[in-house]
């Protein structure tokens, strides 16, 4: 993937090869500027890549569809409308009892029953994720991608979204793709991790995580596995 | 025990009447100023508001009024509808932004007195030619602002619109109508008030009736200054009415978001 500006040009992603399985939940790890996130907007559509192509179901991906949602951080939310505004964006092709039965199922879903008529500034960082992933869960896509969703809350905020997340992902079960820069937060979501090098970015590893949801964070697997993927970028141990 | 007038009266009410009494202590003080200055140089209120019972009762207070009011409301209307749909649609295609960029930034610093002697070339003395000064002044301001608001709706509005399989006319219904009302608001606002600053100097020269027409031909006919500082003091009112209309206006809840709290 090579991008081109001010008479400069960059190639951001290099030999970049990923085969993802149905309800999947795959995390794509790196350090910030990596290339991670023009990876994830690649598979969504929303770049076309300068060579190598997408394929989702065999078909090409030439554009952004309602099969495959990507959930921006917070921004993505349309201020002028109130939570079930929001969820229903997605529904104009619903009768109206089909997209209200959804609304009132995904606000119960993500925890935000008894703020349906707020508006997103009037909700937390932590509300306003839930929201953006109702809105995106409502339409049933086959995938979601989720760019360094939690990236806005604090950390402790963070540990309880990533588990409201994995209890959503089990309800819904579709195919999930995370990009992230924490190492811990890729080994306790994801069935596979996929480790990004720097600049031009590849694929430098796949690390399958085998420990079954809910994850002990203390379990020597666990740690096991974290360490691994530690060494691999070159990061020492101790602080 | 300590008694203070502060104590009596509750705080949102204090903070109400400062303004008022500011204004109070600033009459007064004028009143004082006048009757003891030798030189006649400027009415003092008591002579105003006589000035202004005057205008009652010829009945030209009313008509004057509305007839500043009448050009206002065509002038800005008029502006509103071919500026604000132009805007929109010369901000989204960037295309039409560059075509037309020079010449808007050529017309704009144009102020509309300038335009006044080819208002009454065009339109002669009258409505017209005072409608029409109202006209340029608030249109491209009201393009401005148009084109502006549409550059402020972030990307990734449009991104999840089209992610979620929206056509792109109903991008532009759904999304970027929406996303651009708080901020052409307050530009109605700004150039309704700009509008108001216009037609005042429009009937200086061009009508025969109106506020504007009030100042001149009270200073003309028999220097009734009096007349004079009524008329400005009136001006001064509707202006604010108009401001506070407005503004109310924007405090709607579901308007009432804006993208600067990032």
């Amino acid at each position: 993937m090579v991008f081109q500006r001010d008479g400069k040009t960059t190639q951001v992603l290099r030999d970049v090869n990923l085969q993802v399985a149905p309800g999947e939940f795959v995390c794509i790890l790196g350090p910030s500027g990596c290339g991670k996130s023009t990876l994830l907007s690649t598979m969504a559509g929303f770049l076309s890549p300068s060579s190598g192509e997408v394929k989702i179901d065999g078909e090409l991906v030439t554009g952004p569809s309602p099969r495959r949602i990507f959930v921006f951080q917070e921004r993505g939310l349309f201020p002028w409308l109130t939570v079930e505004g929001n969820i229903a964006f997605g529904l104009f092709k619903l009768s109206r009892l089909e997209r209200d039965r959804r609304i009132a199922y995904y606000v119960k879903l993500v925890g935000l029953e008894g703020f349906e008529k707020a508006y997103p500034s009037e909700l937390s960082g932590g509300m306003k994720q839930r929201l953006e992933v109702a809105r995106a869960l409502a339409v049933n896509p086959d995938m979601l991608f989720l760019d360094e969703p939690f990236g806005a809350l604090d950390s402790i905020t963070r540990l309880t979204m990533r588990r409201e997340l994995l209890r959503i992902w089990e309800a819904e079960r579709n195919t999930i793709i995370f990009v992230t820069h924490d190492i811990d937060e890729a080994v306790q979501l994801a069935d596979r991790v996929a480790v990004m090098s720097d600049r031009p970015a590849t694929i430098q590893q796949i690390v399958t995580i085998d420990i079954p949801h809910p994850r002990d964070l203390s379990s020597p697997r666990y740690l096991e596995l974290r360490n691994g993927i530690f060494d691999q970028l070159g990061l020492a141990h101790k602080v | 025990m300590q008694l203070s007038l502060n104590s009596f009266l509750p705080l949102s009410l204090r903070v109400r009447l400062r303004p008022i009494a500011f204004i109070a202590a600033l009459l007064i003080a004028w009143q004082i100023a006048v009757s003891r200055s030798p030189v006649h140089i400027l009415p003092g209120p008591s002579e105003v508001v006589g000035g202004i019972v005057d205008l009652i009762r010829h009945g030209l207070l009313l008509k004057y009024i509305v007839a500043s009011l009448f050009r206002v409301t065509w002038g800005f209307l008029l502006a509103a509808c071919l500026a604000i749909p132009i805007g929109l649609h010369v901000g989204w295609h960037r295309r039409a932004e560059m075509a037309l960029n020079p010449l808007i930034q050529i017309f704009r610093p144009i102020s509309p007195l300038a335009w006044i002697p080819i208002a009454i070339l065009w339109l002669g003395v009258g409505d017209l030619s005072s409608i029409f000064l109202i006209f340029l002044g608030c249109f491209f301001p009201l393009l401005l602002t148009a084109i502006n608001a549409v550059q402020n709706v972030p990307a990734v509005h449009a991104n999840v619109a089209r992610n979620f399989g929206l056509s792109p006319a109903a991008v532009v219904y759904r999304v970027l109508y929406p996303a651009v009302v708080p901020q052409l608001i307050v530009g109605l606002r700004i150039t309704l008030g700009v509008a108001w600053l216009v037609v005042v100097a429009a009937e200086m020269i061009a009508v025969n009736s109106g506020l504007g027409f009030l100042i001149v031909d009270a200073r003309n006919a028999g220097n009734r200054y009096d007349l004079v500082v009524a008329g400005m003091v009136i001006i001064g009112l509707i202006g604010l009415l108009l401001d506070l209309g407005m503004r109310s206006l924007e405090r709607v809840k579901s308007l009432r978001w804006s993208y600067s709290e990032d």
